[in-house]
Order: structure tokens, then C-alpha cells, then sequence
């Protein structure tokens, strides 16, 4: 029994190594200097590369990091310190647990409606950004969550009778002991933001630009609607090379949010422990 | 003669939800004494410890009623401030409850939130990444913060065992030394009253030894009240007893004469080891 966990185990992770290696062998005579530094070409591709479209999915990691995390983590933080014990708290848990099982299409609609047009924001970097924004939020709300029950109680009640008020209970010891663990749920949530085809093709992402976004108003260039046009609709006998070596550079820019994910989270809880 | 009463409880009665765990406790404890609350599990010591420094309403079932007065003061009045009064009456837990921070951190902990401005903070920004600085310049300080921590921590006996990792977290140190740390902690705010729950439940015996000598050399200080389940502890260490019995008071008197002639059966059958 204990075997057959085993191979199964190594079945998964070898799926995920041959899905890597597979990448390789299609895309990766095409990976270069210039594919990496170079605008997109669109009438030869080989003359070209995808630097815009690797900003555009940088800055809009960047942009969901920096709004999805302070409100994900101070919803958490609500939830759990203020928010006193009942079916109303029970019952908005459930629905952020719920909203996290939403397909990432209908994140898309939502954005379509509230930000592109009842807001006004177009379709934009910016309404990317927050539609992204509001599909990572349940996760990271949940990470953070998590994150504050697993403290101790005894820490609250120590630092109140030392005659510390509330908020400088949590300022001073709940928030620095909650954020190593709330940061690395907000990180992988932000990987899986920068991945999502779906919902950008409805706000934002265009596959074709001539220049990189000025301001957070303008259209933008992002690699998995990139990885998609290339892969499916695209004329050219090096669509598919071309495909490939972007999903490449995709999972790399994502291993690596990851990693400097994993290192803070290292850093701060060392920091943390001494 | 009222002087000589630091702590005054009258009809004092508490709730959790519709059940009653204190019923009518009436007490006066004497000022710079230690006064130990013995009583079998659930008998509302800890509840009763807990209502003197009013943390005991941070649950929110709780339903207090009746008179407490520290040092005259009624601490149950609308007017009363919380933070001063949780400033004059310290507290220590069951378990050790060191924050994750350094050592230094946790002993100023109730300096900073008081709004005392460390040392540090006079150093221009680009120098927070020079060498932390040794036990010596620390001792030597004139700083407040700085002295108040010294201080505490020698008041506390543990010093010597850590003036040489001030900066390394408070959560490696063992769990005796962690629980020396909260009294360091507690007294570095300079309480009147230092209120103990069980303090020494978690610990060994050498631990609970050090804990032991070291409330004695603090009561010339502070009053102190300790709940304990050890009735050797209260035997050695404790001045007055007060014995719980299911959310009563049933005697409060010298250690001497509970051990020796109590008043009540109860309390003679507790002392006994009859039950607990």
C-alpha cells in the first residue's frame, strides 16, 4: 500500500518534470537574448521577442501583490480580532472559502462590468489589475486567517496586561508573528494571478502592441494570452516554438515569485525566532 | 490600618454565560505579602486572579459584579483606565508567555507601549545594520529604557544567564528561564501588585526551585498573589492562603493556621489531601 502512494507520488511530480522538458525540446531553440529583450514582431516573428509581454505580466503582478495582500490581510485581520464569534462571521468565512472555487472566467465578467464599464476604467492594465486583484482576495483572506488563529492566545493576554491597548497588541506582536505566514498565501495567489488567461483577454490584455504601457489606463501585453494566441491562432511555422518558449519563460517568472516568496517567508520567521 | 491592605474585594461575583464561578467573594489581601490561592481544579481561583487585573472580561461571556478596590481605587468604575490599572497589577501566566522578539524587546515591551523611546532610536537610519550592542554598553547606559531593562532582568536572577544574547529571541530560552523573563517583563513596568497563575505548573523542579526564591526577594517589593495547585509551593513560599472550594472562598487566613488548625472542615480535608 505504502509503495503504491509512493509511485503515484513520483507519477505526479514526473508529469510536472515532463511537462518542463517537453517545453524544452519545442521552445527551446528559440529562447535568446532577443526573444527576451525585444518587441514583438508581428509580421515575422523571428525578428522579434516578447519583452513586452513579460512587463506587462510583471507589472500586473506587481499591481494585484500590492492591492490584493494589505486588503486580504486586513479583511483577515478583521475576521479575527474584531469580529466577535457568531453565525454572521461563520457565514462570511463560508462565502470567502466559496468565492475561491469561482471559476476565473467569471472573475473576468465581474471586472468587465464593475471596472471596465460601470467604473469606467476600459479596458486597461488597471482593470486587470483589480479584477485579478478581487479573484486572489478569498485566498489570501483565508491564508491570513489561518495565519491569525494559529497564534497563540496567551500572546493577546500577555500583552493587554502589560497594559498594551488593542491595536498595539496586534501592531506590536500579533501583525509581525501573522505576516510570514499570510505573505507566502498571498504569493502563491499571486503566481496563479499572473497565470490566469481568462479573465485578462476580458479587461485588458491585447496580444499585439506596438509599445509597453505608459500608465496604468493603457491596454498591455501579457504572456499567457500570448502562450494562447500563439498556440492556437497563430499563422506562422514558428507559432508553436515560439508558444512554447513563452510558457517556458511564463513558469520561470512563476518559480520565481515562488522562490523570492519562500525566501521571505524563510527570512522573517528566522528574524521572528532568532 | 487600611494601609496595610493592598487589594480589597467585596460581594465579588462572576459568570461565564448563565453559570456562576464566583459566588460572593469577600477578601482583603495584605500589602507586601505573598498570598497564595490553593483549591482543587475548577474552583474559580483563576477566575477570581483574573478579575483583579479585569483581564478576566477580554471573553466576552463573562458577567462580573461587585466591589474590587486596589489601593483604595474601585477598579470596576466606568472611569477607571484599563491601562494604568493593568500597569500597577502585572501579571504571569501557566505557560511562559515570551513574545517572538529578542530577549531585550520582550523585558521593554511594556516600556514601549507606554510610549518610553528606546535608545536606538536616537542612532541616524543608516546605522541599523552596525554591530548590536554588548551586554557591557547596555549595563553602562544611562538611557531609561535601557536601565529599566538592566534592572529588571537582575531583579528577575537572569542577568547573568542571558546579558550576553540580549538580542537573540526570547523563545530560545528554556521554559523556566522563559517564565523568569514574564516576571522580568511584569516588574519592568513597575507594578504594585504581581498576580501569578500557576506559574510553575510547566516547569521542573530545579525551575520551580529558582521561581520559588525568587517571588520571596520580590515581596519585600510588590505584593504578590500566586494561584497554585502545589500545596507544598503555597506551604513554603506563602504568607496568607485563601482556599476555592466550587466558587467560594471558604477560608482566607495565615498559611500557619490553614496548615495547622483551619477553621473549616473542607479546608482541614484539602489541606489533608483528601481531595484536589
Amino acid at each position: 500500500m505504502k509503495n503504491s502512494f509512493k509511485y503515484i507520488t513520483y507519477l505526479t511530480l514526473s508529469l510536472l518534470l515532463i511537462v518542463v522538458i517537453l517545453l524544452f525540446e519545442q521552445g527551446g531553440s528559440v529562447l535568446s537574448w532577443q526573444f527576451l529583450s525585444k518587441n514583438w514582431s508581428h509580421v515575422d516573428i523571428l525578428k522579434g521577442g516578447i519583452y513586452p509581454a513579460i512587463i506587462g505580466t510583471l507589472w500586473l503582478g506587481l499591481g494585484v501583490m500590492l492591492i490584493s495582500f494589505p486588503v486580504g490581510f486586513l479583511s483577515g485581520l478583521y475576521l479575527t480580532e474584531y469580529m466577535n464569534h457568531g453565525r454572521l462571521k461563520r457565514f462570511l468565512i463560508l462565502v470567502i472559502r466559496n468565492l475561491a472555487g469561482i471559476p476565473s472566467v467569471v472573475y473576468g465578467m465581474f471586472g468587465l462590468a464593475l471596472f471596465v464599464r460601470f467604473f469606467g476604467f476600459g479596458s486597461s492594465l488597471l482593470s486587470a489589475i483589480l479584477t485579478l486583484s478581487v479573484m486572489t482576495l478569498p485566498w489570501v483572506i483565508t491564508a491570513s486567517i489561518e495565519a491569525l488563529e494559529a497564534l497563540p492566545k496567551s500572546w493577546r493576554e500577555a500583552s493587554l496586561a502589560l497594559g498594551a491597548t488593542k491595536w498595539q497588541t496586534l501592531l506590536n506582536v500579533i501583525i509581525p508573528a501573522a505576516i510570514p505566514t499570510s505573505l507566502t498565501g498571498g504569493i502563491v495567489a499571486n503566481a496563479r494571478a499572473m497565470g490566469e488567461t481568462a479573465p485578462i483577454i476580458v479587461v485588458g490584455a491585447t496580444f499585439y502592441l506596438s509599445k509597453l504601457p505608459d500608465s496604468l489606463d493603457d491596454k498591455f501585453m501579457a504572456l499567457p494570452y500570448h502562450v494562447f494566441i500563439l498556440a492556437t491562432q497563430h499563422s506562422s511555422q514558428h507559432a508553436g516554438a515560439y508558444a512554447a518558449a513563452t510558457a517556458l519563460v511564463l513558469i520561470t517568472i512563476s518559480f520565481g515569485m515562488s522562490a523570492i516568496g519562500m525566501s521571505l517567508r524563510y527570512y522573517l520567521r528566522k528574524k521572528l525566532e532568532g | 490600618m487600611k494601609n496595610n491592605y493592598t487589594l480589597e474585594v467585596k460581594n465579588l461575583q462572576v459568570w461565564y454565560e448563565d453559570q456562576q464561578v464566583l459566588k460572593q467573594i469577600s477578601v482583603k489581601i495584605p500589602k507586601g505579602k505573598i498570598t497564595a490561592l490553593i483549591g482543587a481544579s475548577g474552583s474559580g481561583k483563576s477566575t477570581f486572579l483574573r478579575s483583579l487585573n479585569r483581564i478576566l472580561e477580554t471573553n466576552p461571556v463573562v458577567k462580573i459584579d461587585g466591589l474590587v478596590k486596589i489601593g483604595g481605587q474601585k477598579i470596576y468604575e466606568p472611569t477607571t483606565d484599563l491601562i494604568e490599572l493593568r500597569r500597577k497589577v502585572g501579571m504571569v501566566f501557566q505557560s511562559p508567555t515570551p513574545f517572538p522578539k529578542s530577549i531585550y524587546e520582550n523585558v521593554a515591551f511594556g516600556l514601549k507601549v507606554a510610549g518610553v523611546k528606546p535608545n536606538q532610536s536616537k542612532k541616524p537610519w543608516w546605522q541599523i545594520f552596525e554591530q548590536k550592542r554588548t551586554a557591557n554598553e547596555i549595563e553602562n547606559s544611562e538611557d531609561f529604557m535601557d536601565k529599566v531593562v538592566v534592572n529588571s532582568l537582575k531583579e528577575a536572577a537572569l542577568w547573568k544567564e542571558v546579558k550576553d544574547r540580549l538580542h537573540t529571541s526570547a523563545l530560545k530560552l528554556s521554559g523556566g528561564q522563559q517564565q523568569r523573563l514574564c516576571i522580568a517583563r511584569a516588574i519592568a513596568v513597575q507594578p504594585e501588585i504581581l498576580l501569578l497563575d500557576e506559574p510553575c505548573s510547566a516547569l521542573d523542579p530545579i525551575s520551580t526551585k529558582k521561581i520559588e526564591e525568587l517571588l520571596l526577594k520580590l515581596s519585600d517589593k510588590y505584593t504578590i498573589v500566586i494561584v497554585t495547585h502545589n500545596l507544598h509551593q503555597a506551604k513554603r513560599i506563602s504568607d496568607h492562603i485563601g482556599f476555592f472550594h466550587l466558587g467560594e472562598m471558604i477560608e482566607f487566613g495565615e498559611s500557619q493556621y490553614i496548615f495547622e488548625k483551619p477553621e473549616q472542615k473542607l479546608t482541614k480535608e484539602y489541606v489533608g489531601g483528601h481531595f484536589g
